[in-house]
């Protein structure tokens, strides 16, 4: 087993009309053990930028940080918020930064940009980007969440269809994985502002 | 904890040729997929037809799905070479069978018989992992798995090969009704709604899956017999 599913990890981001959507599960555990169900994956940036962090733990903390810590200097300096598409270029930057000595992590970015056009991002852990106009997935559950994404997902879901059709994707995708699951948590964002939203799953 | 060893390990394994200094290996993965949904008068069983090596195709027609009687469709997932072979020897001992006793082996009888045959090569296994599904005596539809070694259930939906992660969730979803708390546990699928659901199953998987694809046979098995549709997935 490779230290990228040491902890095990489910996140997955989709895009709506003028909306978009990031899901993660809960689970931190040590290998087949279990040791908490309530470890937060997926991050605010701003108000219309999040960030999900899939892989080893210790690094999806440290990576929060810095990653709260850059996009704060980032608002001192220009005196405006990140957009999701700059805030991608920062990630994939400082993840290659590390090429030969990477953070086990694989980050998921959804945003709403200036437009309030969705913008989902997903890289490998030393920083390759892919931009996908419909969903991104990484974790212990990659392979399930493809699968529940490409047959559930459609263009145009509106806020509430966006918020079914991605929690059905990872509820069901993690019940076949062992190393995630345990809850999940979902954020819709929307021109409005965010709704978040906490499931209930599965919890063996 | 070995952390050295886990960190020296690529994230990613490609498909080898095993050869050279490397031990011989008498199993090969052909890839490909197949499943089956159980429904209250019929069952439904759906295979792709390509067969690869690695990240070569052999062949883009290679029926993995075959019919035993008119009652029962036997799937054959992982090693094709396995799977033909198991499909004679379920094959030949139906035949004996019938002419034994007079009439076509049931689909309960065959579910055991592949147990047991499976269980005689349990130190030297076929490499594969079958899915049996027919019309039981009284006319319900069934779908049993299978491991390498005879392990056996009856289900209601399966899915096995290498597309089997991208479809179990689905499968789990749209016919078990898992995780829809407002579906009505007791509400059976239609012939149709079993049929779209196979169809889009398998055009998932063959976006992501690269052993899956080209050509999809269907076979819907009920009281009157066993019917085969073939339809096109995608070449790349």
């Amino acid at each position: 087993m490779s230290i990228m599913q040491y902890n095990g990890s489910a996140v997955v981001a989709m895009t709506g009309k003028n909306c978009v959507a990031i899901a993660a599960d809960k689970r931190l555990g040590q290998r087949a053990l279990t040791v908490d169900m309530g470890f937060d994956k997926v991050f605010p940036m701003t108000n219309r930028l999040y960030v999900g962090l899939a892989g080893l733990a210790t690094d999806v903390k440290t990576l929060h940080d810095r990653f709260r810590m850059h996009v704060n200097l980032y608002k001192h300096r220009e005196e405006r918020t990140i957009a999701p598409k700059t805030f991608a270029h920062m990630v994939s930057h400082m993840l290659y930064e590390r090429r030969f000595g990477p953070y086990f992590v694989e980050p998921v970015i959804a945003g709403l940009d200036d437009n309030q056009q969705p913008f989902i991002c997903n890289m490998d852990l030393i920083g390759c980007p892919n931009f996908p106009n419909d969903f991104v997935v990484c974790g212990t559950a990659d392979e399930n969440l493809f699968g529940m994404c490409e047959s559930l997902w459609e263009p145009d879901l509106g806020p509430e269809e966006l918020f079914e059709t991605i929690s059905q994707a990872l509820l069901n995708a993690v019940d076949r994985d062992a190393m995630s699951g345990w809850g999940a948590i979902v954020h819709i964002l929307t021109p409005d502002g965010v709704i978040t939203r906490e499931l209930k799953g599965r919890m063996d | 904890m070995e952390f050295g060893l886990q960190l020296n390990e690529r994230p990613m394994e490609a498909p080898r040729e095993a050869h050279g200094h490397n031990h011989w290996n008498p199993y090969v993965d052909t890839g490909g997929t197949s499943l089956a949904i159980a429904g209250e008068d019929f069952v439904l069983v759906a295979s792709d037809t390509r067969q690869s090596d690695g990240y070569n195709i052999n062949t883009r027609y290679d029926s993995k799905a075959f019919e035993l009687s008119n009652k029962t469709v036997l799937a054959l997932s992982i090693c094709s070479a396995d799977g033909k072979r198991l499909y004679e020897i379920l094959e030949q001992r139906a035949q004996l069978y019938f002419h034994k006793h007079d009439k076509p082996i049931g689909t309960e009888a065959l579910a055991q018989l592949l147990s047991n045959t499976l269980y005689s090569r349990r130190m030297f296994p076929y490499y594969v992992f079958p899915i049996l599904a027919g019309v039981k005596a009284d006319g319900k539809g069934v779908a049993y798995s299978y491991d390498a070694l005879g392990n056996m259930k009856d289900v209601t939906h399966i899915a096995y090969g290498s597309a089997a992660a991208l479809v179990q969730p689905f499968l789990d979803s749209q016919v078990g009704f898992a995780n829809q708390r407002n579906a009505d546990p007791n509400r059976q699928l239609t012939r149709d709604q079993a049929m779209r659901i196979a169809i889009d199953a398998f055009t998932g998987s063959t976006e992501r899956d690269i052993y899956t694809g080209d050509w999809l046979e269907i076979f819907v098995v009920d009281a009157t017999g066993v019917h085969k549709e073939v339809r096109e997935l995608k070449h790349d």
